[in-house]
């Protein structure tokens, strides 16, 4: 189904397939990335990085760097702790080390930096660097770090064990009873792996201190510019860095998914390093590097439990999860919530009791727990009930699609509130999934998988019926160092009618100044192609909390459609001065104000633009601008149903996606090609993990998954054939009825693929598999079973 | 991801880059596409002074029939493999092992000669070379010699190439009438290198038997491997079912796979066996059929 269209193409409002205005710069090869940008007499910064996942360092010698030629400096934790900045703050109150003094606590962590005249020099440097370690006892399993003899890793915080925080919500005792008086439960471990966002553009930054004006402009791949500024204020004041003397530009970004949320290392060393030497310093990251060293995603250890009546009605789910954060908990989750919105896990069910633990743990892993496209661990909580459900269909010999109908929250239910505390907004489950059903011919398949098993084929089916939580936040829980959650829109109207708007998001692919334009399109009627939408420069963008967790309709959006609005009020006033008539004689159409009953007497909003700054009524401010800050009353909670259908290949283990059907529902629609382009991606990143990706490590934590030879990431040869489709349920609080898109199908994806690899499996009493599922994975279960 | 400093020749005739490789030693290496060295050295495991080009040395790129043996110059690349019309129709083998070769952007780039030249197990083309019982032509400071593809492979990374020597151009034998090949690949992704792969090349006698079998086996020990004892069961019998997967068998327990990320030795030394039956059977089918 299309989106309601109320503007022509000439204006290009909400619902049209506008091809997106920032293609062609990326087409062309006109994009301007970080590592585009050269400065006059601009210095290269290289790291050292350790060979160890936990070591003491016993010595540093950087003699023979220093020596070379072109070599300008060699930076370690000492130099920097005479400034105290050797460790900061994360986001979500842990510390990390920007250099260390002492040891280090993972493989790959910086261990010291070299600046020098050229980047090629840099690198001979940082081989040139005699580093000698003590190796200490790593600590790389989470479950054996919680023993009571494991080394104890953050001795510096006076730790005594390796514990970090625990966190639970709802009602321990009443799912207590809820399970004591259960006809069935079903228990199952699901562990989701280690994996990393692996962005094309991998991290970097150019720190440029000015030491005359006392200024510091740091261009920097970040999804969040002004939080990263405010940040920096915060932790660097004392050496002299003032908020006004800031500067943070985020230039195009080769793809963010949350791993440019957080505050690398390698930025607070290039800015020591800009300061100190009052020299431009770039410091871009290699592949092996980020995938080493950056903010890993997921690592949840999962014990899930579902308590059910014979005939399938859900009654409680429990879950307990062992988080492993690696040495630090550098998660970016809203503050109040350090396992994310984890607690969305009952799902698009109506379930009564639920009670949900985690707790996390430090280990000799890369630090992180980052929300890789997944709105701050929502792919944990679907992945864990949408397998819980097909768990427990297949102990009652149920169909997983009639389960699911027998417990969804019915249309009637809404606004619905969940037994773990969330107001869900809106939904129609039964409708998305009947959907998916059709398009798919599920019954038709049902019919042909019991053909195919009685000739000893393995053919599986799979749902995922998953409902996100997007759009952090309402500024009464959300909050970000303090910073509530809202974002902002900046939107100036020129005398000739066209329109600059500025936001406090930042897209890293996601369309933006496509989608932003749309929407001041539809409420002002200026046509999109004459808004230009800028974001990413802290000097000139109003403040913002960034793009992550799908919140930039939910919030930035709706910013724009407020500040559109304001602006529409006073354009009413200059039209109603204009056609000498009072503000309620007006009717509005997109792009006119005519009188009403004499529809021949009109202006346009280009008039009202140009009066706005020639001939605005007496008494009356000139120019036509508005800024609006939105605060959401609610988080969206888009939905979707997606089915998969696999086969397998008994003899090699291999899997193929023989079809995958998406109904996605975001709501309204601003732009339906833009939707479906981030539901392709989000798929393709969901397919991903589900099959391929995982950081691995070994006993010493060595990481044996360092570069894309066995990171693996798919091709379009791997990725199976898209099959997608909508409803649209509006948010009933979003002033434009949207929700937010950008990672429902990742969080959804996984599930529905996991589900048919088990469904395919099933026969030979096969009730889970974690993921990725490789071919050897499957191999080893058929082998096991016999079945080979 | 950045190399140590080297420095680049290339020469415009052979003599020339043999005369560089005597001078330079072990510390020169030969340049044939680099899709495989330029990575070692970007990750510093390798750290040549020299790299000698072979681009611009003349003859060294052509595809051409002569004298019973098909001769394929060491610089030709494997798109030129892809896209040659005697390739596609008559050595099927081959064909299809290039086109599982990394992608299409390397084999842009890479030569037949550097996957053959470079001795890892995992380059796909030496166990078709070693199917086809192709020979290999090096030429030295003492002129030209003539390895066969199953004895040129030593060790891990190890030929018999000696250091002064250029790996030149291949022979495949033509293949008589009623022959066929067929290259079976299991692999996790595009670009990987095999989790196992099996070259079958076989020929048709005209009562039925098999009068030739090759059966080369790709990543699954420190050297891609000749299957000596299944071909020898092969030879001069019938292709039964029961036949092919005693061979298979054979194949798989001779074999000698490392357990890694790809999946376990017991599971590579299945996939030998899987992967050679499918093989063998799609090589008998092209055999049958033409």
């Amino acid at each position: 189904m299309e989106a309601e269209v109320r503007t022509p193409p000439t204006i290009c409002g909400m619902g049209h397939r506008m091809k997106r205005k920032e293609d062609a710069r990326f087409l062309f090869g006109k994009g301007r990335y970080v590592d585009d940008i050269k400065l006059p007499g601009m210095l290269y910064m290289d790291i050292v990085r350790s060979p160890f996942a936990h070591a003491r360092i016993k010595s540093i010698n950087a003699e023979r760097a220093l020596a070379m030629d072109g070599v300008v400096a060699v930076i370690t934790g000492k130099d920097l702790e005479k400034y105290n900045l050797h460790w900061m703050p994360t986001l979500m109150g842990d510390t990390q080390m920007v250099l260390p003094t002492d040891r280090v606590m993972y493989q790959a962590q910086e261990v010291a930096a070299v600046i020098a005249t050229d980047r090629y020099i840099a690198a001979d440097a940082v081989e040139a660097i005699e580093v000698e370690y003590e190796p200490l006892e790593p600590v790389i399993d989470p479950f054996r770090a919680l023993e009571p003899d494991a080394p104890v890793l953050r001795t510096d915080k006076g730790k005594t064990d390796n514990h970090i925080w625990h966190w639970e919500v709802g009602d321990r005792e009443a799912t207590e009873r809820a399970f004591q008086e259960a006809d069935v439960v079903v228990k199952q471990q699901i562990y989701i792996p280690r994996i990393h966002v692996a962005s094309i553009e991998t991290c970097g930054c150019i720190a440029d201190y000015d030491p005359v004006e006392g200024k510091l402009t740091v261009y920097m791949t970040t999804q969040a510019p002004h939080v990263v500024r405010t940040a920096l204020a915060m932790v660097a004041g004392h050496v002299g860095l003032s908020e006004e003397k800031i500067r943070v530009i985020s230039p195009d970004i080769g793809g963010g998914f949350g791993g440019k949320v957080p505050i690398y290392p390698g930025y607070v060393i290039a800015i020591a390093a800009s300061v100190l030497l009052g020299k431009p310093v770039k410091w871009i990251e290699d592949r092996s590097e980020n995938l080493q060293a950056d903010s890993f995603a997921r690592d949840y250890h999962i014990t899930a439990e579902l308590a059910a009546t014979k005939e399938g009605k859900i009654t409680a789910l429990r879950i307990k999860t062992l988080a492993d954060h690696g040495y630090t908990d550098a998660a970016a989750n809203p503050s109040k919530f350090p396992a994310g919105l984890f607690s969305i896990c009952t799902g698009s069910y109506d379930i009564k009791h639920a009670f949900v633990e985690v707790d996390a743990v430090y280990t000799n892993k890369p630090p992180g727990g980052i929300a890789y496209r997944c709105s701050f661990r929502v792919t944990e909580a679907v992945h864990a009930i949408e397998r819980m459900v097909d768990v427990l269909a297949q102990k009652l010999g149920m169909d997983p699609a009639e389960l699911r109908f027998k417990n969804f929250i019915q249309p009637d239910q809404f606004p619905y509130k969940s037994a773990l505390g969330w107001e869900y907004d809106s939904g129609n489950y039964p409708a998305a999934l009947r959907k998916a059903m059709d398009l798919i011919g599920y019954e038709e398949l049902r019919r042909e998988q019991a053909e195919r098993r009685a000739r000893g084929e393995l053919m599986g089916i799979g749902i995922s019926s998953f409902t996100e939580i997007v759009g952090a936040g309402p500024s009464r829980h959300f909050d970000i160092l303090g910073i509530k959650m809202f974002d902002s829109c900046e939107l100036r109207i020129h005398p000739t009618g066209k329109a600059i708007a500025r936001f406090g998001t930042k897209s890293q692919g996601q369309g933006h100044e496509t989608t932003y334009a749309q929407i001041i399109a539809e409420e002002l009627g200026i046509p999109a192609e004459h808004v230009q939408v800028e974001e990413g420069d802290t000097d000139t963008a109003p403040y913002g909390l960034g793009t992550y967790a799908s919140r930039s309709t939910p919030t930035a959006g709706a910013a724009a459609a407020m500040a559109a609005r304001k602006v529409r009020e006073k354009a009413r006033k200059i039209a109603a001065y204009l056609l000498e008539v009072s503000e309620e004689d007006l009717e509005w159409e997109p792009g006119v104000f005519r009188v009403k009953g004499a529809p021949d007497k009109s202006v346009t909003i280009q008039d009202i633009a140009l009066a706005a700054y020639t001939n605005h009524p007496p008494g009356m401010e000139a120019g036509l601008e508005a800024v609006h800050y939105y605060d959401p009353p609610n988080l969206t909670f888009p939905f979707g149903s997606y089915i998969c259908v696999v086969d397998i290949d008994k003899g090699t283990g291999q899997v193929k996606i023989r079809r995958f059907v998406a109904v996605d529902d975001c709501g309204h629609v601003i732009n339906p090609m833009i939707v479906e382009g981030q539901i392709h991606g989000g798929l393709t990143m969901g397919f991903a993990p589900a099959m391929m990706e995982e950081l691995v490590y070994d006993e010493e934590g060595n990481i044996l998954t360092g570069s894309f030879m066995d990171y693996l990431l798919p091709t379009a040869v791997e990725t199976p054939r898209w099959e997608t489709a909508r409803t649209v349920t509006p948010s009933p609080h979003h002033p434009l009825g949207a929700k937010g898109v950008g990672e429902s199908a990742t969080v959804g994806a996984p599930a529905a693929i996991v589900n048919a690899v088990v469904d395919a499996l099933s026969p030979y009493g096969v009730t889970h598999i974690d993921i990725p599922i490789t071919p050897y994975k499957v191999w080893k279960i058929l082998h096991e079973k016999g079945v080979v | 991801m950045i190399p140590p400093p080297f420095t680049y020749a290339a020469p415009t005739s052979l003599e020339e880059a043999l005369a560089l490789l005597q001078q330079h030693g072990p510390m020169a290496k030969i340049l044939a596409g680099g899709h495989s060295l330029l990575p070692m050295m970007k990750l510093r495991l390798l750290e040549p002074e020299v790299l000698i080009d072979l681009r611009r040395v003349p003859g060294l790129d052509e595809i051409r029939e002569e004298n019973g043996y098909l001769h394929l110059g060491a610089m030709v690349r494997e798109v030129e493999l892809e896209e040659h019309p005697l390739i596609r129709e008559k050595y099927p083998l081959l064909y299809e092992t290039t086109r599982w070769i990394a992608d299409p952007q390397v084999r842009n780039m890479g030569t037949i000669g550097g996957n053959l030249a470079h001795g890892d197990p995992g380059n796909d083309h030496p166990a078709t070379m070693m199917a086809y019982d192709a020979q290999l032509v090096a030429v030295g400071p003492r002129g030209e010699r003539v390895i066969p593809a199953r004895e040129f492979f030593l060790d891990f990374y190890t030929t018999a190439l000696e250091p002064d020597e250029i790996l030149t151009a291949i022979r495949i034998p033509i293949p008589p009438p009623r022959s066929g090949g067929a290259y079976e690949k299991l692999e996790r992704k595009v670009g990987d290198y095999a989790t196992a792969a099996v070259a079958v090349q076989l020929s048709l006698a005209e009562d039925g038997t098999l009068s030739y079998v090759g059966i080369g086996l790709t990543n699954v020990a420190h050297v891609p491997l000749f299957a000596a004892r299944s071909c020898a069961h092969l030879q001069g019998q019938r292709p039964t079912p029961e036949r092919i997967d005693e061979a298979a068998q054979m194949a798989s327990e001779d074999c000698n796979p490392r357990s890694d990320l790809r999946g376990s030795a017991e599971y590579k030394r299945a996939m030998v066996r899987e992967l050679t039956r499918r093989a063998f059977r799609r090589a008998l089918e092209r055999a049958q059929g033409g």
